[in-house]
């Protein structure tokens, strides 16, 4: 990460790395609250709010948290931020608060911070941690608001409730019914990876490990057909279990006798062989008389 | 709102749950793991029924905390901090319990417990309990939360919950399949076609509207 510029961090978020649209996280609220351009920047900016002071912290104390128990400290640094935007919102933002719900609090689970703490504020220092809260944040921001005005332009007929074709169009309502939330994005992810395709980048094929907030912790991690990053207690598993097979492995000598058993063994099978040869025919005479 | 006897709320709260207010199609709670985890019916299947298992216990351990801890003390404003703890100690705790007495429920549904620690679905449900229109109304004339009658339904609305996300999993699990198969456009390939299959899915679910008063 040192060979990255502190602007390359911060731009990164906008639009390379973009949470939503290239890196797939965050879905839940950015289907949810993108019903009109107000909530997709209310949201974008309680989520920036946590972004930045999260990464902050866990970036202060990545040298103090044992790796064990990273995740939940991570969780409750998050959920503490999160308690204090949802104390602000609803002090001085009401109807933000009204519109957002359940989704402010769900901040905590919201797999952009969780991920973003997993993967950068823990392994760099504390001013690149925060220009990457602040680049994502940014990005997120600037996504949900995004989707927002498209959903509330064709869904009610206004941008930031001013009419603009509400008085001679009849609105879509379905835009702001949940099937427009999933069909916008899907329009949105599929547009972002068109120009990703331009330039050669990758494109989105479905929500993967970075796309999920367990990454690295989790077995298979969004994609269960094919994950490369097993969880630590499972390849502790796996490596107790390999343990014990190769306890169990015979040793050389034992290995020999076996062999040896096994020679004996084929020995004995011959002559049972020749001997039931021997007395098969005067079987079947035997059959052949009844 | 005319007074209802427990078991059409509870009735009520399952359908609500299942279709007209279902989690994944129309709450958007529990999206990492609709568009993650149900490339496979199996596998869809497995999800679902681990979220179910975790979403009752959750409410059975957070509903008590809110109500009894919480709400007396004033701290509500610790409800985020203190569920999302409660839950990811409980899903850690059920992962131990299970892997010791249930070898064979581990085998099946272990994997999928991590991925739930976080899942909004798990947290949402445990939070919508106290903001659910339909249960507040219900506790306002059964003696306020603190009564059995109201935590019977909350957990009907877990219960609820979790069906309709096992039911759009499944569903969906089943939409993709034929996915996998079909000639999509370049534009769309990946992730686009899921998205807008699942607008397609969420579209038919929106024909349940008014089914639940």
């Amino acid at each position: 990460m040192n060979k990255d510029s502190k602007l390359s961090i911060f731009t990164k978020g906008i639009i390379a790395e973009n949470p939503v649209l290239r890196l797939v996280l965050g879905t839940c609220p950015t289907l949810a609250v993108t019903t009109s351009a107000l909530n997709g920047i209310g949201m974008g900016l309680s989520a920036t709010f946590v972004l930045v002071c999260s990464g902050a912290v866990i970036s202060l104390l990545r040298n103090v948290i044992p790796s064990k128990v990273r995740i939940p400290s991570y969780i409750t640094i998050i959920a503490g931020f999160v308690t204090i935007v949802q104390m602000l919102v609803k002090a001085f933002l009401p109807d933000i608060d009204a519109a957002l719900g359940i989704f402010l609090p769900l901040i905590v689970v919201n797999c952009i911070i969780l991920a973003r703490a997993e993967m950068f504020a823990a392994k760099n220092p504390v001013l690149p941690s925060i220009l990457d809260g602040l680049g994502m944040g940014i990005g997120f921001t600037a996504t949900l608001t995004a989707m927002g005005i498209i959903r509330e332009l064709i869904g009610a007929g206004t941008i930031f409730s001013i009419p603009v074709t509400a008085n001679f169009i009849d609105p879509m309502l379905v835009m702001i019914l949940p099937p427009g939330g999933f069909f916008v994005f899907g329009i949105l992810v599929a547009v972002s990876n068109t120009l990703a395709n331009k330039k050669g980048k990758p494109v989105v094929e479905s929500i993967g490990c970075s796309g999920c907030s367990e990454n690295g912790n989790c077995p298979f991690a969004g994609n269960m057909d094919k994950c490369e990053k097993p969880d630590a207690a499972e390849i502790e598993a796996a490596k107790e279990e390999a343990k014990e097979a190769e306890a169990q492995k015979p040793s050389e000598e034992e290995l020999k006798e076996a062999e040896e058993e096994l020679k004996e063994a084929k020995a004995e099978l011959e002559k049972a062989e020749e001997e039931t040869s021997a007395a098969t025919p005067s079987n079947q005479d035997g059959k052949e008389e009844e | 709102m005319p007074e209802q006897s427990l078991w059409s709320m509870v009735i009520s709260v399952l359908l609500a749950g299942i279709l007209t207010d279902n989690m994944v199609l129309s709450k958007f709670l529990g999206i990492c793991p609709f568009l993650g985890v149900s490339k496979k019916l199996n596998t869809a299947f497995a999800m679902g029924m681990a979220v179910i298992l975790v979403m009752l216990l959750a409410t059975a351990v957070t509903y008590p905390i809110y109500v009894f801890l919480l709400v007396p003390t004033g701290l509500e404003y610790l409800q985020t901090i203190a569920f999302i703890l409660v839950i990811a100690a409980l899903v850690q705790m059920l992962e131990v319990v299970m892997k010791k007495f249930m070898p064979p429920l581990y085998k099946a549904l272990g994997i999928y417990l991590p991925l739930i620690t976080t899942n909004c679905a798990v947290l949402g449900i445990t939070i919508l309990h106290f903001t659910n229109q339909r249960i507040i109304d219900f506790a306002a004339s059964n003696g306020g939360y603190a009564s059995g009658k109201v935590f019977t339904v909350a957990m009907a609305n877990a219960l609820g919950a979790g069906l309709g996300f096992l039911l759009s999993m499944i569903l969906f699990a089943g939409v993709r399949a034929r996915l996998e198969k079909s000639n999509v456009p370049k534009f769309l390939q990946g992730l686009p076609i899921t998205l807008i299959a699942a607008a397609i899915v969420a579209l038919s679910f929106l024909g349940f509207a008014g089914v639940v008063k």
